[in-house]
């Protein structure tokens, strides 16, 4: 049995990392135990060709919290965020293709080739957008309220702040009730006439949700995608220089400076429950390490089904969590490249590569590839996010060589015919090679090396319930305090001395930090 | 106004056309479930008088009145089919802990064929249902209840290595009740049951059949109950009531157990208590404690559901509690005679609310009742409020006399009013030893 310690950190994502900084930082004695050789969970990067470091997981930050950039000194460890400009490339077989930049009027320019009224719309639409955003980032940083329990004053409390906060006025407080539980489609539908720049934005909408552009309340994801994008940004790409994991690294780096005990290789098998109480985590192999408290950064499923003893958890409490929707819809494609991939529509090399490469036509595209996930199909034609993060940051492919890293959608991770077996995979890397091609006829020419991770191997490599990249699906009725369940959204588990830091808790998915500096200030409050 | 028809259904009385009358298909039983027992017990049923089980048709009487089947459990024997119980097979290495967590009673300490009569309670100790668990084997147990109960086992059982089956429809049930119970017993399965302890299983043939006999019941009397597939169960009740005939086995119906059941002071599900799951506001739950059922509670043994409440609500003591009032004779006279009436005494047991005093102000309030023709008393089942429980407190019940209320003297008394020895004794095992 190991020593004691304040509290044990179960993984080391990029969010338990985070909260086990904060709480070195007051003085804990902090242990983090991470199942896998490397750190930072799906916020990581690996060499999975030689020479080739491969975000396998997020391939660009969501919003990464400047508090926690600061408040960790993550700039001194090593961090250096690159922030693409610009920032989207929507092709087209052929026509007119749409470039979004960090400034609006730039994007509006683009957009004036292809539509004059929604050239015209674009600043007015990225104000509201704004808007949207900054009242959700305040609600980002509050510990949602309790509406469970039969404390009014906690509840007003929270609403109080989340209004009060932004000082947003009167109507555009009003627009922003209107428009959250809507459908991007139909948001889209007031603003925008163009196919290629509704496509664009609604792709925003639909990352990791086993939903399309015309389902309810997708606007709240799309927002969700733009709390602290910056002021007129439209779907921010921002990378962190040598990948991914180096962010989870500077954080890692922050946490050992504070004191704290960072292991990898060390699989937790189970929480310790003791009278009720956890009491710390068994390491695979029998290892007993005894904590004052345990703070589990992994899924909700994860922990309260798989790592805690079964009879820890009440059956009401257990039922909500059965509930508690994953289906992950994500599948990863890495690609090695000879050279670049040149677009019909916007020949050569240029900044246009820079951002993420959007596959995203018109929403009806991106409707029509949701429409056989619903069937336990994979797309016909996917929507794919591809990110070429050699150009700007060289050193994460071989000299000459470039690297792309592709998002694909919509995979279901349960099949309705077959499983995800080496063929379904194959059949993935094919289809996605396939797609671009429409618009890049050279990029068979020049793949070298190619990576799938289908649903299945997310779950496998990073623990990732059914594959969701966000512990739980970011719907309407799984976000704020019904995040995981409502009754358990403050960080605290019913069970006592454990807590949740990951993505699973409010504020959600992403590569934010948010729900590890949330539960962080919670843990050191009780 | 035309006149009503009445008739067997699907029978068109004679004469002119009337009103219309049931179409031929309609009978209570397209509707309602009949039991495996149906064929012999519509056929004895001369009262017509069902009543709905569980979804199942169940005889209320078997002759238009109940009284002689009553007598038949407290003097001979009672035959009583009482297969819609919900009955559940949960088998597996985590068997036992499974229902250790689900109910208060101590269920490591069951032994095998033992049969445990317990509740069990949601997480706020509130009670869902009650029933009884037999452990069959090591890592065998049958769970009967009222209610049905799938879900909340499978809820509670997740993550745990046991199968759980609704055999509710495999299983066919008879309560043989009454002193008699034993000779016919002994006669119908050859001297199986002879020693049987209370609340002890064992395993036999009746007439051929394969059988499990239990010492259990709802009446408060020497009495068994008999578990068989359903294929067997006319040769079970041709045999029991066979072997019965010389002992005066009467066929019994709910009535008569109604009666028996307030006498042995044996609570009822969605009448002396609501379900918590069923209670739309929280007053309406009942903790173990608050209907007598407290000394179910186990609470040294770990982490059951509800545990957490009920320790903190016996610390701080129930505010109900569940006891009998015996309602004065001599109250009943005057009130009746009052309006020239002698005291009219309910011969079928009463389920409503009827609110308790002391002096003018209301203390409790009773949920069942009945005049109990062995003890010539009028008797009820209350909730009182713990200041005014105690045994031999002097409280009132309303009554209602020629439709005025009224309030009758009542004294609180312990619920078991009839309590006999050979409930529980067990002569077999004496006359060996």
């Amino acid at each position: 049995m190991s020593a004691g310690f304040d509290t044990v950190v179960i993984g080391g994502g990029h969010n338990g990392l985070v909260t086990a900084a904060y709480l070195a930082k007051a003085g804990q004695g902090v242990l983090v135990v991470e199942r896998r050789e490397l750190l930072g969970g799906a916020a990581t990067t690996e060499e999975i060709f030689p020479g080739y470091r491969v975000d396998t997981g997020a391939h660009r930050l969501g919003g990464l919290s400047a508090q926690v950039v600061a408040d960790l000194g993550l700039t001194g460890h090593g961090l250096e965020v690159l922030a693409a400009d610009p920032t989207v490339f929507t092709p087209v077989g052929n026509g007119i293709p749409l470039t979004l930049w960090r400034d609006p009027r730039e994007t509006a320019e683009s957009i004036r080739r292809i539509s004059r009224p929604d050239a015209e719309a674009w600043v007015p639409f990225t104000e509201l957008v704004g808007k949207a955003a900054s009242f959700l980032q305040a609600a980002w940083t509050t510990t949602p309220p309790d509406v469970t329990g039969s404390d009014l004053g906690d509840l007003l409390a929270g609403a109080k702040l989340g209004l009060k906060l932004r000082g947003l006025g009167r109507k555009d407080m009003a627009e922003v009730m209107r428009i959250l539980p809507m459908s991007i489609y139909e948001l889209l539908d007031e603003w925008f006439e163009s196919d290629l720049v509704r496509g664009t934005v609604a792709a925003s909408a639909i990352g990791g949700l086993c939903q399309g552009p015309m389902s309810g309340g997708t606007v709240y994801t799309f927002l969700h995608h733009h709390v602290g994008a910056g002021a007129g940004v439209i779907r921010p790409t921002e990378r962190v220089r040598g990948g991914v994991g180096q962010l989870s690294e500077a954080i890692a780096s922050a946490c050992r400076q504070y004191g704290a005990e960072v292991r990898t290789g060390a699989p937790v098998e189970r929480i310790l429950v003791d009278d009720g109480a956890a009491k710390g985590v068994v390491i695979a192999g029998g290892e007993e390490v005894r904590a004052e408290r345990v703070v589990s950064s992994a899924d909700p499923r994860r922990t309260f089904v798989h790592l805690l003893p079964p009879d820890a958890i009440g059956p009401d409490f257990a039922r909500k969590i059965d509930h508690v929707r994953f289906r992950g819809v994500c599948a990863k494609v890495h690609l090695g490249l000879a050279g670049l991939p040149d677009f019909t529509c916007l020949p050569g090399a240029g900044p246009h590569l820079e951002g993420v490469i959007s596959i995203s036509p018109s929403l009806e595209y991106l409707e029509r590839a949701y429409d056989p996930v619903k069937y336990g199909a994979i797309s016909d034609a996917p929507y794919l996010e591809l990110s070429i993060p050699s150009l700007a940051d060289p050193g994460v492919a071989p000299a000459g060589k470039h690297l792309a890293s592709i998002v694909m959608q919509y995979a279901p991770f349960s099949l309705r015919d077959g499983a995800w077996d080496e063929a379904a995979r194959n059949s993935i890397g094919d289809l996605v090679v396939r797609t671009l091609a429409r618009y890049a006829p050279n990029i068979e020419a020049v793949v070298e090396g190619r990576h799938v991770m289908t649903p299945l191997d997310l779950q496998e490599r990073f623990g990732l319930t059914e594959g969701n990249i966000y512990h739980g699906e970011m719907t309407l009725d799984q976000l704020l305090f019904m995040r995981p369940v409502p009754g358990a959204a403050r960080y605290r588990a019913p069970v006592k001395g454990l807590y949740l830091c990951g993505a699973g808790t409010h504020p959600g998915g992403g590569v934010t930090g948010m729900p590890g500096l949330n539960a962080a200030r919670g843990i050191l409050k009780d | 106004m035309s006149p009503r028809v009445f008739g067997r259904p699907g029978v068109r009385p004679e004469g002119p056309e009337l009103l219309p009358v049931f179409p031929p298909e309609y009978t209570a039983a397209a509707v309602l479930r009949t039991t495996p027992f149906h064929r012999r017990t519509e056929a004895l049923c001369e009262a017509g008088n069902w009543r709905r089980w569980s979804g199942f048709l169940a005889a209320s009487s078997y002759e238009l009145h109940h009284d002689r089947e009553y007598w038949a459990i407290r003097n001979s024997a009672g035959l009583i089919d009482v297969s819609p119980l919900h009955k559940y097979r949960i088998q597996g290495v985590d068997a036992e802990r499974l229902l250790d967590r689900l109910v208060t009673r101590n269920v490591a300490k069951c032994a095998i064929h033992q049969v445990l009569y317990t509740p069990w309670c949601d997480e706020a100790g509130k009670v869902m249902d009650d029933g009884t668990l037999c452990r069959l084997a090591d890592d065998v147990f049958r769970l009967t209840s009222a209610l049905p109960n799938l879900r909340w086992l499978l809820d509670n059982a997740r993550g745990l290595n046991v199968q759980i089956e609704d055999v509710s429809d495999a299983l066919a049930a008879l309560a043989l009740q009454g002193p008699n119970a034993r000779a016919i017993l002994t006669e119908a399965a050859g001297g199986v049951a002879d020693d049987l302890g209370y609340f002890r299983l064992t395993e036999g043939a009746i007439g051929g059949a394969p059988v499990q006999i239990t010492r259990t019941g709802y009446t408060g009397d020497l009495g068994y109950e008999i578990w068989t597939e359903p294929q067997h169960a006319l040769t079970l009740w041709d045999a029991l009531m066979a072997a019965g005939r010389a002992h005066r086995v009467v066929p019994a119906g709910l009535l008569a157990l109604d009666v028996a059941r307030v006498e042995a002071g044996l609570i009822l599900i969605e009448v002396d208590y609501v379900p918590s799951h069923q209670a739309v506001i929280e007053a309406r739950k009942s903790s173990p404690y608050e209907i007598g059922m407290g000394w179910t509670v186990k609470l040294d043994k770990p982490g059951f559901v509800g545990r957490d409440a009920l320790m903190a609500e016996r610390a701080r003591g129930p505010e109900w509690e569940f006891k009998g009032l015996e309602v004065s004779w001599d109250a009943m006279e005057s009130l009746y005679g009052a309006v020239g009436l002698p005291p009219q005494l309910p011969s079928e047991g009463w389920r409503t609310s009827v609110p308790v005093y002391a002096g003018n102000r209301q203390v409790g309030y009773a949920t069942s009742g009945c005049w109990s023709p062995l003890l010539k008393k009028y008797i009820a089942l209350a909730h009182l409020q713990t200041p005014h429980s105690a045994t031999g407190t002097h409280l009132s019940m309303e009554i209602t006399v020629e439709h005025h209320r009224k309030k009758a003297a009542a004294r609180v008394v312990e619920p078991q009013f009839f309590n006999p020895d050979r409930k529980r004794s067990n002569p077999g095992r004496a006359d060996r030893s």
